[in-house]
């Protein structure tokens, strides 16, 4: 796991040493998203910008549970779209008094929603850990969303609630009109959310909830009553979660029950477990991928939403560690000096794999359009899904890729094994 | 109002009786293997649709018995290759892979068979009116349906407490170590366990897909409702998840059947007032709080009784 028990005057060392380097990640972080606009300036882009700053926060408060605590919840949007739900009363609130509240104060109410709303409900769902709390959280996630179509004048039924985010009182000269306002806005918020949650990972709070999630009943043996730590822990990531929400709801001026729905909380799932839920900046890499794909994929593909189930199948059976799972065991060969000794099995590797994976895609693209009839752009490539020969390509691509593929794999299992000895060795692999 | 109990009871009893079919199942492999499978639901929509399509290659009375066995098989498939693999990184990548399982059965089931729901009908033998009580129809196929669940749940009652495969699972569901240390292969028992419990869902699909909507959302709105009931009967108790799903079976029936609202029964509030929560819940009818009355019940279990009905452990 992440924060692996490092004795206290060895850990401060290091602290001390790479000090810059920490700080500088933070400072690159903040200059890319500065900068990021101003490279890819188009409205397109933008858009897809500032959705990805939003699942980052999204995803980041979602790993609290998962990650931090060990509490996998199936109804992290509950916390999200009542966030966002509060977040558009209050701006139509403020607008309609003309109370002079600027626009970026509106997600601490989305925040100040999902809190509350995890104050009220999280006592008796983190009673316990496990299983029962990923079930709990599924039945209170499909609750308040049944409940918000009932509750109409909260929730604005099945068309939702809309507001208009300019008629808030402007700030410095800025109205928050266009979307480069509202990327700026969002982009704040990601890098104070992200500083404030990477904080909470470091206090004895966190440390106390990383404690639960790996051995509850040693807790209560130190004094702590692992059920007040949990209930801590959710009460942090809904109140992040409802920051998120209320981004969302700045960002498209309305807010409605599909935010609190079973897919929202499946998403943001999927975001935090394929980008690694060990590591703090994993969520970050899934939210970005994730939310790339998704905007990426609907328009190539109208069976996207299956690629991420086989995406997520595939880690959780093969990488459980997701992406900064394994960009993180590359370390200790980068710091040995052995990586170079498997690069070439990747290199080999990397051909059947791929051609294996174009199979996959061939076949299914094959059966989502074989009524359809319109042709499949596979690398420029087109094929005819009723054509018989497509589907002697698809299979030849996903058999023959997949046995070539498997000798490769063992190839890389060989050669990893011998860089690790290696890096054992030489002292950077314990 | 007596018609409306009776036809109430028997819908009850009948919409019970398949949860039982999905729940036993699912409660069995959890107590067995510590995995609740997400993709239980999955295999029960992959059974009326597997069911649909052979009704029409072979019509109903073989697809009845082929649609089970191949959700059987494939529900095994999912235990040796998928689930036998993700035991080393625990609980949590179990129940995520199953999670996975669902959203992606999902999706394949909409690419095939599409979004919208699909024209399975109830067999011509079985489309007929079996009674009629205080003028309504009650339809033979629902009378089968019900005929089918409780047999085997009886079925399952005998091998569970009468054979020596039950006694063989009834001991892996406590102490799957000592099973194992008294010479059984209890991977092999996992897996027919796990294709049995699939099968067993797969049925239930394929008999309830004439009566209900078959349609590829079907998993998502019933999945959520059996973890209520398995929860609410008791995670790893058989007689719970009866109790629970005839329960829930017959509280959602009667809901469902009820119009009343607290305006019907107090009168219309002051229009004075005007749109807020209040009025909204002065004005919502019984019918239409039916789908969360069950999430309302799991809410309370967990208040008052959080092992559930007749669970014994905590955890």
């Amino acid at each position: 796991m992440t924060n692996a028990v490092t004795p206290a005057p060895a850990m401060a060392k290091a602290e001390s040493g790479s000090a810059l380097s920490f700080y500088g990640i933070w400072l690159l972080a903040a200059a890319a998203l500065v900068v990021l606009p101003l490279v890819f300036s188009s409205g397109g882009s933008l858009t897809s910008f500032s959705l990805i700053g939003i699942s980052i926060i999204f995803a980041l408060s979602y790993n609290i549970l998962l990650g931090q605590t060990g509490l996998l919840s199936f109804g992290h949007a509950v916390q999200y779209g009542l966030g966002g739900f509060l977040a558009v009363h209050a701006m139509n609130a403020v607008a309609s008094h003309n109370w002079p509240i600027p626009l970026p104060v509106i997600p601490l109410m989305g925040g100040i929603g999902g809190m509350a709303f995890a104050l009220l409900v999280g006592w008796v769902m983190t009673k316990r850990a496990g299983t029962v709390f990923a079930m709990i959280s599924l039945g209170i996630g499909e609750l308040v969303a049944s409940s918000s179509l009932i509750l109409r004048s909260v929730f604005g039924g099945e068309s939702g609630i809309t507001t208009d985010r300019t008629s808030l009182m402007p700030l410095f000269g800025w109205t928050f009109g266009p979307q480069i306002q509202v990327y700026y806005l969002i982009a704040f918020w990601v890098m104070i959310s992200a500083i404030a949650m990477y904080a909470l990972t470091r206090t004895p709070l966190g440390r106390i909830c990383n404690a639960v999630r790996d051995n509850p009943e040693r807790v209560e043996f130190i004094g702590y009553d692992p059920h007040v730590v949990r209930y801590l822990a959710y009460m942090f990531a809904g109140f992040f979660a409802g920051i998120a929400g209320g981004l969302t709801a700045i960002n498209f001026e309305i807010a409605n029950s599909a935010y609190l729905g079973a897919t929202q909380s499946g998403l943001v799932l999927f975001s935090a477990f394929i980008g690694g839920t060990a590591y703090f900046f994993g969520p970050i890499l899934g939210a970005i991928l994730v939310t790339y794909l998704q905007l990426g994929l609907t328009s190539v593909t109208s069976v996207w939403q299956l690629y991420f189930g086989i995406i997520f199948i595939g880690i959780v059976m093969f990488a459980p560690g997701g992406i900064a799972g394994i960009l993180m065991k590359h370390r200790p060969l980068i710091r040995a000096g052995t990586l170079s000794a498997v690069i070439p099995s990747y290199l080999v590797a990397a051909i059947p794999t791929l051609a294996f994976a174009l199979g996959i895609i061939l076949t299914i693209e094959t059966v989502a359009r074989f009524s359809g009839g319109d042709p499949i752009n596979l690398l420029g490539i087109p094929f005819v899904a009723a054509a018989p020969t497509t589907w002697a390509a698809a299979a030849v691509l996903v058999v023959g890729g997949f046995l070539v593929a498997r000798i490769t794999w063992r190839r890389i299992a060989e050669a990893w094994d011998r860089a690790a000895t290696v890096a054992r060795d030489r002292g950077y692999l314990a | 109002m007596a018609e409306l109990i009776v036809i109430s009871t028997l819908n009850g009893v009948l919409f019970g009786m398949l949860l039982f079919l999905l729940s036993s199942g699912l409660t069995v492999i959890f107590s067995m293997m510590g995995v609740l499978n997400f993709a239980h639901a999955s295999f029960y929509m992959l059974g009326a649709f597997f069911g649909f399509q052979l009704t029409r290659w072979i019509g109903f009375w073989p697809a009845l018995v082929i649609a089970p066995l191949l959700v059987g098989v494939v529900g095994m498939g999912v235990e040796r290759y998928g689930l036998r693999n993700t035991h080393k990184h625990g609980h949590v990548a179990e129940l995520l892979l199953t999670f996975g399982l669902a959203f992606a059965i999902e999706e394949i089931v909409s690419m095939i068979w599409g979004k919208s729901p699909v024209d399975y009908r109830v067999p011509a033998a079985l489309d007929f009116p079996a009674f009629t009580i205080f003028s309504t129809n009650y339809p033979a196929y629902k009378i089968f349906m019900l005929v089918v669940s409780v047999v085997i749940f009886i079925a399952l009652l005998v091998t569970l407490k009468r054979t020596r495969v039950g006694l063989i699972v009834q001991a892996a569901l406590t102490h799957p170590s000592m099973v194992g240390h008294l010479g059984h292969n209890v991977g092999r028992v996992f897996m027919l366990v796990f294709g049995v419990g699939s099968a067993l869902a797969g049925l239930a699909g394929v008999i309830a897909g004439p009566s209900l909507v078959t349609q590829s959302d079907m998993a998502a709105l019933l999945g959520p409702i059996l973890f209520v009931v398995i929860v609410f009967g008791g995670l790893g108790s058989l007689p719970g998840a009866f109790i629970a799903s005839l329960l829930i079976g017959l509280i959602q029936t009667f809901a469902v059947a009820l119009n009343g609202s607290l305006a019907s029964v107090f009168g219309p509030l002051d229009p004075s007032l005007g749109a807020s929560p209040l009025t909204d819940i002065w004005n919502v009818t019984i019918a239409q709080i039916a789908p969360i009355l069950p999430y309302l019940l799991l809410v309370l279990v967990l208040i008052f009784r959080p092992m559930g009905l007749l669970g014994t452990r905590e955890s």
